[in-house]
């Protein structure tokens, strides 16, 4: 992405915490207009927070949100005109039909008359909703609802969308509609999006870049390859392995080998992870002991195995962290 | 600053219209007329019957005599609406805040550029519209009906306390509106939020006056010698005790207004009533009299609907 375009959404150390329970720690974030930004990491690692936070519905215990230069905590009726959030599992009211629905947030955000009813048709057809349209919501299935929901954001024509788990509980064909119009959304209309998900393959295709969350705090974020680079240099290894024959000996072997960190077995699979890498060393080692070695791949690039990493990482220093943290950022109150 | 105003007034507006029309195309609306059409009709049909003896035993204020009278087992209009009339606010509150809440309507709602208040305002004015366009047509329903059977011409004074009585009606439902928005906002579950609603209704119409009987025995005896020193105590402290109730301030003031018979609601010595003239009070007397109820449930109202929104705006608006 390039890096020239204006920040639209910013946050400077926003922290937000649950009692003694840190669910965000200072982050520090810069989303540029027209980019599509992934907020990647587990349940309950301060993704939700935080847009709620940016949409001005959850008050930050630190730092600050700012979209478009509007202060999301202080002038949040603004933030809202501008932003669009389509929340985890989107509902509507059942009694009403989808065209009623989107109408009551239409007549919300001030639109009227003749210019509200074409905006909802404009709209349904662009989610491919126009058959269902006149149905009640109470009626549509997940995907309809997640269609409705995209058309609902839309009414108030946002400069900025954010939305909270939009793949979940998609098929594939659904799924794939919908990246293409997030995908479009981002490039044909210029609009900003930030989404948040746990599901790494759909984000990973229709994201510009993308922040990875453990435990409220982000631990790393840029392009696939800038997470990827940045693993490296982290100098964490990943090897897949798989020998004949497979004995205890070998596992004796392994377990005296210089610079291997850890050994996971996974059915006939071993994954080792290393300080270095070891394969030059290890091919050697097994030669020399009559082992024949039947696969061997070094595994790191794709977003799974970025992410897994990270998550241990984090997992790791966090146990570590957790007395410091907690004085550090008491003190910053 | 106009257009702030202006534009809390639209989200305000909208959420108002979107509510009334939610209540009236709802299933809910349908059992509530039938409720209301229940107890008009038996009201009526107890008026109706009964009000030949009355008419016969006293001949001032017969028009009034339509909303007080009962007959047989079937209690009067006045009685039906204390007893039942709480239930038209609970239906229409218990599940305000948590039904929106489950359906996932809330986030969405919150994430417009309207102000979060005018979400829980806007249900309470539509509730509140809703309750008095029902008591109001009930109420004239019967005067018309009564009217007709009986062919008797009602006073100006007399359609006047039937107005303020139905004013007292709607502030009433009003408050059980308040009360069940509350338990919406504070239970997860629509479910309970109605159980406690239930659960306080029935306190304030049968559990309180037998508490409240115990409670002032236990604290002015009235047993051998006491029995003349506490007589009167006792009985203002299960008055007062009583009237922590809506139920039984709604019955106090709805009977002073219509029985223009009514001088005093409190215990009155026999010193107190020397030299008073037996008549009827005018309606500007008998306000004065039940005026502290009138403040009472406006208050008791005022500050259910302040706790709701206290707690609404204060809660966390998160993803189920």
């Amino acid at each position: 992405m390039d890096a020239n375009k204006e920040v639209i959404i910013s946050t400077e150390g926003l922290t937000k915490r649950y009692g003694d329970v840190v669910a965000v720690n200072n982050l520090n974030l810069e989303i540029r207009k027209g980019e599509v930004f992934g907020l990647l990491g587990p349940n309950g690692a301060g993704k939700t927070t935080t847009t709620l936070m940016l949409l001005g519905l959850t008050e930050p215990s630190g730092g600050k949100a700012l979209i478009n230069g509007i202060d999301c905590t202080k002038n949040p009726l603004e933030v809202k005109k501008q932003v669009g959030y389509l929340p985890d599992n989107v509902g509507f009211y059942p009694s009403m039909t989808g065209r009623e629905n989107l109408r009551f947030i239409g007549k919300l955000n001030g639109l009227r008359g003749v210019e509200l009813e074409e905006r909802i048709s404009l709209l349904l057809k662009r989610v491919g909703m126009e058959e269902a349209a006149d149905k009640k919501t109470g009626t549509y299935s997940r995907g309809m609802r997640q269609r409705l929901g995209i058309a609902d954001v839309l009414m108030k024509d946002p400069q900025v969308i954010i939305m909270d788990e939009p793949t979940l509980g998609i098929d594939p064909e659904g799924m794939r509609e919908l990246m293409a119009l997030i995908r479009e959304l981002a490039e044909k209309d210029g609009r900003t999006l930030l989404l948040s998900s746990h599901q790494l393959y759909q984000v990973q295709k229709v994201c510009d870049r993308m922040g990875i969350f453990v435990k409220g705090n982000l631990v790393a974020y840029g392009t696939l390859e800038e997470l990827g680079a940045q693993i490296d240099r982290d100098g964490i290894n990943t090897l897949e392995l798989s020998v004949y024959p497979e004995n205890r000996r070998f596992q004796e072997l392994l377990a005296q080998m210089e610079g291997i960190l850890e050994v996971e077995k996974q059915n006939d699979l071993y994954i080792i992870r290393s300080s270095y890498d070891i394969r030059r060393k290890l091919s050697h080692m097994l030669a020399e002991n009559g082992y024949t070695i039947m696969h061997m791949r070094i595994s790191g690039s794709d977003l799974d195995e970025i992410y897994r990493k990270y998550f241990e990482k984090a997992g790791e220093t966090d146990g570590k962290d957790k007395r410091k943290k907690i004085p550090r950022t008491a003190g910053a109150v | 600053m106009e257009k702030i105003n202006e534009r809390k007034y639209r989200g305000l507006q909208v959420l108002f219209e979107k509510e009334v029309s939610d209540f009236i195309n709802s299933r809910r609306m349908l059992l509530l007329i039938l409720f209301m059409g229940i107890m008009t009709v038996s009201g009526l049909y107890g008026a109706l019957s009964g009000i030949e003896d009355a008419v016969s035993e006293n001949t001032s204020f017969i028009f009034l005599k339509l909303f007080t009278v009962s007959a047989n087992s079937i209690p009067s209009y006045n009685s039906l609406m204390a007893l039942l009339g709480p239930f038209i606010g609970l239906i229409m509150g218990f599940d305000a805040i948590n039904n929106e809440r489950s359906d996932g309507t809330l986030n969405r709602l919150v994430s417009q550029p309207i102000y979060r208040d005018g979400i829980i305002i806007g249900k309470f004015l539509a509730g509140c519209f809703i309750a008095a366009v029902m008591v109001f047509s009930s109420g004239i329903l019967v005067g018309a009906v009564g009217f007709l059977k009986t062919g008797i011409v009602p006073e100006a004074e007399e359609l006047g306390r039937v107005l303020v009585y139905l004013c007292f009606a709607v502030v009433y439902i009003a408050f059980w509106l308040a009360l069940s928005i509350l338990f919406s906002t504070v239970c997860r579950h629509a479910a309970t939020s109605a159980l406690a609603s239930i659960a306080v209704w029935l306190f304030a119409a049968i559990f309180i006056s037998l508490l409240a009987g115990i409670i002032a025995d236990a604290l002015y005896p009235l047993d051998g010698m006491n029995a003349m020193l506490n007589s009167m105590d006792n009985h203002s402290c299960e008055l007062n005790l009583n009237r922590l109730s809506p139920y039984y301030l709604f019955s106090e003031a709805a009977t002073t207004i219509l029985s223009p018979s009514v001088r005093s609601i409190n215990a009155v010595t026999m010193v107190q009533l020397s030299g008073a003239i037996s008549s009827y009070l005018s309606l500007g007397q008998s306000l004065l009299l039940v005026w502290p109820h009138l403040t009472a449930l406006c208050a008791m109202m005022l500050i259910m609907f302040a706790l709701s929104y206290v707690s609404f705006m204060r809660q966390e608006i998160r993803a189920n």
